[in-house]
């Protein structure tokens, strides 16, 4: 089982024409399941071409037409991703992946106040995007470090999951689902967004949950966690080292008036009983120390 | 992105927030010449920069007359301005503003930041002006307001009148208030601001409503459609270090240790400065150089690191994913080569072509030193450091 997306998912790529979106479509279809997933691309300026064989549409709408299509990822440039997270959500498909960085918040504040009241969820903007081993790779992650397994991975970070999925499988653990949710400060599904679907996912056994400065997602999801979770969860939060009112790479990566520090987020975790790790090298082996 | 109080107050004017008249000065003989234009019998002269808390650092002082005008502008100008956000060797003062006097009654605080929670804006407000907001927010938060904007609509009318009379703003002037709020709003969401705050924001003893000071921090990734900003960035007040890094496009922020670290991804950055003070050391910088490193955004990033007098080691993470471990290789080996490394260089890969990066690495004949994970490089990196090789 998994979260999300699986072998069955159909996907759209919306900036298939780009250089990013046509290297990233490619790779997602050489993925395990892949050629069967990716089904469609869109470009408003390109219908009735094709990318390695998958057709491309003009509107989102229409690829979900023709395609069956029900989620979609996102390679648009920033000026115009938000809109397109739009007619994504308009064409009311189940879920959005959007990889694009750099996306101004005022967009995002729009586009998520659009979103309101609708039914498609979001995953990003600004993320590596998800997979579920060894059935569908949705996004930038290098899929050969991941395998099949019953471990859930979220995270806000890009290349700190891969490090938390390499330390995984440098133990024989492999993955359910690994959900990058992306370091701006206006998102889409946050930390317990996904825990809750890790929580019910018959798939997974344990969670590792991790966070960085900025913001209080990962202390609204602890307290989530002591009061609803019945799987363990392990979390590691990156920047204890970071000066305050700094932006550290991420938009949402950023202590300001005295609030979003890691230390702050740790001892909240640690209160709700999520086993915590100031080591970023120990993550996977904690996550194993708390499997049953 | 920050801009300076005067500029900010500029764009606060256009959108219909009152500010004292005030003149922009680069010397002394201006600020006189400003002081004069202005006339009235009280002048501020106010040091520009970018960090907060300047009155108390002794950036900001009241004249009596253009002679006493020109003996702070000459005093202010040119000073290393201590505050608590300047770091203990402080910022060099090398702009003012000369402003008219205002008869201030009362002292309030408005501002405006993206509300993560609600991931709408938040406007807040305070009957507490002119102090440090957040010593308010923790010791006294039943006194601080909050709107959280909806997008739809803007601020509305009764949105802003309610906060006016909630930090104490008499009825008469709360017309005044609204627009001030209104117009404080509309410029936030126009110009693509992380944050804009009025602190003070002074009811005057004839009742008019005037930004006394005002800040504004801009959306980095909105730059794109602001042309406008590369007049208003001051490169003065930023990290030389950092100014270079950003022609390069590499994410990179100063800190005060002696590791140099490269790494892919802003989390992993964050992870191995951490992991480094984990293990004794501290680190000397946070730099991202992205997923499209190529070997010359390597070269420049250790030319970077390398112009710290006190850096003692430098170390390499990156786990590779879309960015190839081969290419990082090649460009650490490049850089090597083309400037003198002074210090041991750690390097840890990981991820997609791993064997390959180290066999570049292996046969480069460099002296480095390679770590097998995170940890071990860590460890590594901070023993280096430390001259225990």
């Amino acid at each position: 089982m998994s979260i999300l997306i699986n072998k069955n998912t159909r996907v759209m790529t919306q900036g298939i024409t780009g250089k990013t979106g046509q290297f990233h479509t490619r790779m997602g279809k050489e993925y395990a399941n892949g050629a069967n997933c990716y089904v469609a691309g869109v470009n408003p300026k390109k219908p009735g071409e094709s990318y390695e064989g998958i057709p491309i549409f003009a509107t989102v709408k229409e690829a979900k037409q023709k395609t069956g299509a029900n989620v979609s990822v996102i390679y648009v440039p920033p000026p115009f991703a938000a809109a397109a997270i739009d007619e994504a959500v308009e064409a009311d498909l189940d879920l959005v992946i959007c990889i694009t960085e750099g996306i101004p918040v005022r967009d995002m504040i729009r586009t998520k106040y659009k979103m309101q009241g609708r039914r498609t969820k979001l995953v990003g903007p600004n993320c590596p995007g998800v997979i579920t081993p060894d059935e569908i790779k949705i996004g930038i992650m290098p899929g050969h470090i991941h395998k099949k397994g019953r471990v859930g991975v979220v995270s806000r970070s890009g290349t700190l999951t891969y490090e938390a999925v390499g330390q995984l499988m440098e133990l024989g653990l492999g993955q359910s689902s690994c959900v990058g949710i992306g370091g701006d400060p206006v998102n889409g599904l946050k930390h317990i967004d996904v825990l809750k679907m890790f929580n019910d996912d018959p798939g997974t056994d344990a969670v590792i949950m991790v966070g960085e400065i900025g913001g209080s997602d990962e202390e609204n999801a602890a307290r989530w966690v002591k009061a609803n979770m019945k799987k363990p969860v392990v979390g590691f939060i990156a920047g204890v080292t970071a000066p305050p009112g700094k932006r550290m790479g991420h938009a949402g990566a950023i202590i300001s008036g005295g609030k979003g520090t890691a230390q702050e987020k740790l001892a909240v975790m640690e209160e709700c009983g999520i086993k915590i790790t100031k080591n970023p090298a120990e993550m996977g082996k904690l996550l194993k120390s708390v499997l049953k | 992105m920050k801009i300076h109080e005067y500029q900010a107050k500029e764009i606060l004017r256009k959108y219909g927030v009152a500010t004292p008249r005030g003149v922009p000065c680069f010397s002394v003989d201006e600020a006189v010449k400003a002081a004069r234009e202005l006339g009235g019998k009280v002048w501020v002269v106010k040091a520009q920069i970018h960090a907060g808390g300047r009155g108390k650092g002794g950036g900001v002082k009241v004249a009596k007359s253009p002679e006493e005008v020109r003996e702070w502008a000459g005093k202010i100008l040119g000073m290393m301005l201590k505050t608590h956000q300047t770091g203990p060797e402080g910022q060099k003062v090398r702009r003012l503003l000369v402003e008219e006097g205002a008869d201030i009654k009362k002292e309030l605080y408005v501002g405006m930041v993206v509300d993560r929670g609600t991931q709408r804006v938040a406007l807040m407000a305070s009957s507490e002006g002119g102090v440090d907001i957040e010593e308010v927010a923790a010791k006294t938060p039943d006194r601080i307001h909050k709107v959280f904007v909806d997008p739809g609509t803007g601020l509305k009318d009764t949105e802003a009148d309610g906060i006016a009379k909630k930090i104490g703003i008499p009825d008469a002037s709360v017309p005044q208030a609204r627009t001030t709020l209104k117009g404080l709003y509309q410029a936030f969401d126009e110009t693509d601001c992380s944050l804009a705050e009025i602190n003070p924001l002074i009811l005057t003893g004839d009742g008019k409503v005037v930004a006394l000071d005002a800040k504004m921090n801009f959306d980095d990734n909105a730059a794109f459609r602001h042309p406008e900003w590369q007049q208003l960035r001051d490169l003065d007040e930023e990290d030389p270090a950092e100014v270079e890094a950003s022609k390069y496009d590499l994410n990179y922020i100063q800190l005060d240790g002696d590791i140099g670290c490269l790494v892919n991804g802003a989390g992993l950055a964050m992870a191995t400065m951490d992991i480094i003070k984990l293990y004794g050391g501290a680190p000397a910088n946070f730099l991202d150089v992205g997923g499209g490193a190529t070997a010359e955004k390597v070269t420049e990033a250790f030319k970077i690191m390398l112009r710290i007098a006190h850096l003692k080691a430098i170390l390499v993470n990156i786990f590779g994913g879309i960015m190839k471990c081969d290419v990082i290789a090649a460009g650490v080996v490049a850089a090597a080569k083309q400037v003198s490394l002074r210090v041991p260089l750690v390097v840890r890969l990981e991820g997609t072509n791993v064997d390959l990066g180290k066999k570049i690495l292996a046969e480069s004949g460099l002296p480095i030193i390679s770590g097998n994970n995170m940890a071990d490089a860590a460890q590594k990196v901070v023993v280096a450091s430390k001259g225990k090789r």
